[in-house]
């Protein structure tokens, strides 16, 4: 490295006769980190998202690359959110690619005192004979006046606003037909 | 709004560096106060009569805006002679029946409709939440009805509202609220300023607004003032949910709730809606006027998206297989019932009550006696673990090899992780593309319910018996892709959409559903959004290439509608009310409304339009009748129905207050819903004795860094590091009273529970004069649970079970308690200290203090029959 370069590499050089005279861009730059670029420039592709925690509706924009998520960022294009996202928001990558997240299915058999692992087919299985178990169990057809009930009091759930709509559709659909209504969510609470 | 709400919070900085003037009404001074130009300290629970105070202001000094009044309100209506308010009466209305602990409503109709107008008793209204079905239109009243233009007749609305608030005078809003009558006036002042042709003001409110005994009236209070200042259907008007899930306002469209089907459309009844004709009928009132006159098509269009070509009208589409709810099946009322042993199982999808719902304690103790749990979740959350880690294990109430709950944790797909559309708080629909596969097992609620259904269906494939063939009759063919055959959720919304059935063309609006059999359409409110085979939802033209209204942005419930009644924009001439808040206008030379938005009126229906007699429908609006979801077309300060609680707000106390109510005989809503479980209780409030073992008010709201039961931001590192511990917030003055330290520990306690909490002394709460005494606040978040990085005792342990009669929320934004400084006690000794505050306090568990307040004079219920009261 010759003098020259020692020279510009000196930040109060850069700052004194360069374009950046206070020092907060250009002249304070490294040689590291003007090597480095944003992982968004890396993505494969985009997906324009919309963030999950409150109502607000931010605009996201999803960076990927693989099947990874490397980057949540605001979409500015978003009318209602012109690009920014809150702390929460701010922090939706961490979120979907949480170490504490789940990827397996657990069980936890009646007095039991630890998780067991169970396969997903399995496991759907023997839902859908408890609801038919429970069905049989506290079917209503009628009221004491002959009027019709169809239902079961039997089975409840509770979730949904943090759903998408046409989930919320599938749900109320199939619990509707299956006799079950007692179906509640968080505009509830 | 800067705390829960940032990014939203933005528009008001927009508005302020533009002029506006912005108050901040709020029990804890927060970053919204710290941006606010006024900040009003309030005591919880008093907003009734605080905005009372307001109505008395404006109708005293006449400075409502007396042209939108007269025209687009129904001021000038005449209401009964029998109708007597609770004013003269101790603060009941007339027709309170204590039987029941409801009203019945026919003295509250406008006169000469006391029978008519779908009146009566409003006891099963109450138990079904039929006030939620509002959310889309208002009650149905007769169509002519008696007015007085000038304002004058002492039974007009204008002259009852004057009366019932002439007594909310900035003394009593002072007695009551604990603001000083100075800062009162200023926010009159400036609100009442922002009101006119020229001008307009908004109301926000968060959610924690409804979650009160009194919750519908807090808002229809707002409603009223902001009618009588002209700011409703106006640019810079209204009064603005902030919501606090991504999709809640969807899910309400498109309800996962226990007495909705999609639209706002009822659960039948098992009473009164035995057959389809008095279930379409019940909603449709024949002869009414307004857009709800094509009921019918809609509900014969929803069963025929239900059960496809199984639904004919011969057989009435398939009504018959809809289940019939015979009473209250809220989420309060189940977790009761699983205590009692009458649940089998459960399904919790992305939501955990044993944190976020009332009563934590008894949400615990409900799952402990299921059958079986299904947990569908980004993680592990309390509701998952409540018998391996939750407190009532610590305490030995529940025991795990005793504990018979079958649990089963199914790992869900993220937001990122499927296609689909959520509706945010201003009804507006955003596709979401989705970016990757789900990790491992995890799966949407799409592919999890329609594989459920098809297994469901498999099983029972060639049953004979009569309560299976709803499940087999089901319409659930969906095309799949991929390796898991997750279901197209663009198939899906275009079944909500609806389409033609013969050419399976999307329909361009609800207009085009049919009660022939015709059309299915999944939910008639958002017809469109999939019209000419688009997905509207997916818009994305950027904001900054379209005007401010940005129409191409997503897709607005009804008929990309950004602002509803609009009308109102205009004067009843059509006209622009100023150049300056022009919005929706007639043009008269076109022959047709215009403006920046979709009209929400028919297009070319002429301001001068006067219905002939005896329309009904959307034919019996007038051209100047801007409400069209109203049975009326005006909006409404007084509510002869569809409030169950009352015709006009009036303040009570919260259901646990340590104030005895300074306006009124009655202490607490007197139709407040109580559950007499032995898990339940309820802290005295005067003038029961013994309020004073529970001195102090708490109330919870939300961080910034946290989401609700802390599922999706305590499992989330950076916002773990952000707020990583439960606290309590306290006024210096409390600290010194009750001995608390800065960075100490305290703990809490009611009747229900006692949790511990960091202390943080400040001046964020101060302490308030309220009647001649002091009344000391504290301040907690409510995100805390034993599970995630950051870990924490849960607020809403402290609550008990008191529900708003109208849509059966809970009151979880205030409470009583005590408080006293070191950590709470462990192990049984914890049940002891509860037990002894029980004791010293009178309270029996079970028991709930009487809906009437004793010495309150109770008139004749009137007559009334026996229906439903209010459609």
């Amino acid at each position: 490295m010759g003098l020259r370069d020692v020279l510009l590499g000196w930040p109060v050089y850069r700052q004194l006769t360069g374009a950046d005279p206070l020092g907060r861009g250009a002249a304070a730059q490294s040689a590291r980190s003007a090597a480095l670029t944003p992982r968004t420039e890396a993505a494969d592709r985009v997906a324009r998202s919309v963030c999950p925690y409150c109502a607000v509706g931010c605009g996201q924009r999803v960076f990927v690359s693989g099947n990874q998520v490397t980057q949540i960022e605001g979409d500015p294009d978003s009318p209602i959110s012109r690009g920014r996202l809150c702390p929460k928001g701010s922090a939706s990558k961490s979120l979907v690619t949480s170490p504490l997240r789940q990827t397996t299915v657990r069980y936890r058999r009646p007095y039991g005192t630890e998780w067991e692992d169970l396969d997903l087919d399995t496991a759907l299985d023997m839902i859908a004979d408890r609801i038919l178990a429970a069905r049989a169990e506290t079917w209503e057809d009628v009221d004491a006046e002959g009027r019709p009930l169809n239902r079961t009091l039997g089975i409840s759930s509770l979730g949904g606003a943090t759903l998408d709509n046409e989930e919320n559709y599938l749900i109320k659909k199939l619990f509707t037909a299956m006799g079950a209504l007692q179906i509640e969510n968080q505009a509830r609470i | 709004m800067a705390e829960a709400h940032p990014v939203g919070f933005q528009w008001v900085m927009e508005a302020r560096k533009r002029g506006a003037k912005v108050f901040h009404v709020d029990p804890r001074f927060t970053r919204t106060s710290a941006s606010a130009d006024v900040y009003l300290p309030i005591r919880a629970g008093t907003d009734i009569a605080l905005l009372g105070g307001v109505i008395n202001y404006i109708l005293t000094n006449e400075l409502d805006f007396r042209e939108y009044v007269l025209a687009y309100t129904n001021a000038a209506t005449i209401v009964s002679e029998d109708f007597v308010d609770a004013e003269d009466a101790e603060g009941l209305f007339s027709g309170f029946d204590p039987a029941t602990g409801s009203y019945v409503q026919d003295s509250w109709q406008y006169a000469g409709h006391e029978r008519d107008s779908g009146s009566g008793h409003t006891a099963t209204a109450r138990e079904t939440a039929a006030g939620l079905r509002h959310e889309s239109h208002g009650a149905p009243i007769a169509g002519q009805v008696e007015r007085d233009e000038t304002l004058q007749h002492p039974r007009c609305v204008y002259q009852i509202l004057k009366r019932h608030f002439a007594r909310y005078t900035p003394e009593m809003v002072q007695r009551v609220c604990g603001l000083p009558p100075e800062k009162f006036l200023e926010l009159a002042r400036a609100w009442t300023q922002n009101s006119g042709r020229e001008r307009t003001g908004c109301l926000i409110y968060s959610v924690g607004w409804t979650q009160h005994s009194v919750g519908v009236q807090y808002i229809r209070t707002g409603a009223i003032i902001q009618l009588l200042l002209g700011n409703v259907g106006r640019p810079g008007g209204g009064v603005l949910a902030l919501r606090g899930h991504a999709s809640i306002q969807g899910s309400t469209d498109i309800p996962t709730l226990f007495n909705l089907l999609p639209g706002y459309l009822p659960m039948p009844h098992h009473a009164q809606h035995p057959t389809f004709d008095d279930w379409v009928n019940a909603i449709r009132h024949p002869g009414q006027k307004g857009f709800w006159g094509n009921a019918r098509a809609y509900a014969a269009s929803l069963l025929k998206a239900y059960w496809g070509e199984a639904a004919t009208p011969d057989n009435d589409f398939c009504y018959g297989y809809l289940p019939r709810l015979t009473g209250d099946h809220g989420t309060y009322q189940q977790v009761l019932d699983m205590i009692d042993g009458k649940i089998r199982g459960y399904f919790l999808l992305g939501q955990n009550p044993a944190v976020g719902s009332a009563h934590g304690r008894a949400q615990r103790l409900g799952m402990a006696n299921l059958e079986w749990l299904v947990v569908r979740d980004l993680f592990m959350i309390e509701s998952a673990t409540f018998w391996q880690r939750g407190p009532e294990v610590a305490t030995g109430e529940i025991v795990p090899q005793e504990c018979r709950t079958e649990v089963f944790f199914l790992p869900a797909a993220s937001h990122v992780e499927k296609e689909g559309t959520f509706t945010q708080t201003q009804r507006l629909l955003q596709w979401r593309e989705k970016a990757v596969d789900p990790p491992g097992d995890a799966r949407s609620e799409l592919w999890f319910f329609y594989h459920l259904g098809r297994r469901l269906r498999e099983k029972l494939a060639g049953s004979p018996l009569p309560r299976d063939r709803a499940l087999l009759d089901l319409a659930w063919d969906y095309p799949t892709h991929g390796p898991h055959d997750e279901p197209d959720a663009e198939a899906v919304l275009r079944e909500i959409n609806g389409y033609d059935i013969a050419t399976g063309r999307p329909l361009a609006g609800f207009a085009e559903a049919r009660d022939d059999g015709t059309t299915a359409v999944g939910c008639w409110i958002y017809a469109g959004v999939y019209a000419d085979g688009v997905n509207q939802a997916a818009r994305r033209r950027p904001g900054g290439e379209q005007d401010w209204v940005a129409a191409e942005w997503g897709w607005a419930w009804p008929a990309n509608r950004r602002m509803l009644y609009n009308r109102a924009s205009a004067d009843p001439q059509g006209r622009p009310w100023s150049d300056r808040k022009r919005y929706v206008w007639w043009d008269e030379s076109a022959g047709r409304w215009t403006g920046h938005d979709v009209p929400d009126f028919e297009v070319t229906k002429a301001p001068s339009y006067r219905p002939p007699p005896g329309a009904s429908g959307p034919a019996a609006l007038a051209g100047d009748d801007p409400f069209v979801m109203q049975a009326d077309g005006k909006g409404w300060l007084y509510a002869p129905s569809g409030v169950l609680d009352g015709p006009l707000p009036t303040h009570y106390e919260p259901a646990e207050s340590p104030v005895r109510n300074p306006l009124y005989g009655q202490q607490g809503n007197p139709t407040r819903k109580t559950y007499r479980h032995p898990v339940n209780s309820v802290n005295p409030s005067p003038p029961q004795e013994h309020s004073q073992v529970f001195p102090y008010v708490f109330t919870v709201s939300r961080l910034t860094e946290h989401h609700t039961a802390g599922g999706m931001s305590r499992t989330v590192a950076p916002l773990a590091e952000l707020q990583p511990e439960m606290f309590v917030e306290v006024s210096p003055e409390l600290a010194t009273l009750a001995g608390l330290n800065h960075l100490g520990w305290a703990h809490l306690v009611s009747a229900r529970a006692v949790i511990e909490a960091k202390v943080l002394v400040t001046d964020r709460l101060v302490p308030l004069r309220v009647d001649g005494r002091v009344i000391h606040q504290l301040w907690l978040p409510y995100h805390f649970g034993f599970e995630g990085l950051v870990t924490g005792d849960s607020a809403n342990d402290l609550f008990g079970i008191t529900l708003d009669p109208n849509v059966l929320i809970q009151e979880s934004k205030i409470g009583t308690c005590d408080v006293r400084p070191g950590r709470r006690p462990t192990g049984a000794a914890l049940g002891e200290l509860v037990d002894d505050y029980r004791r010293r306090a009178g309270v029996t568990p079970g028991a709930v203090p009487p809906a009437v307040t004793p010495g309150v004079p109770i008139g004749p219920p009137g007559s009334g029959g026996d229906g439903e009261g209010n459609g």
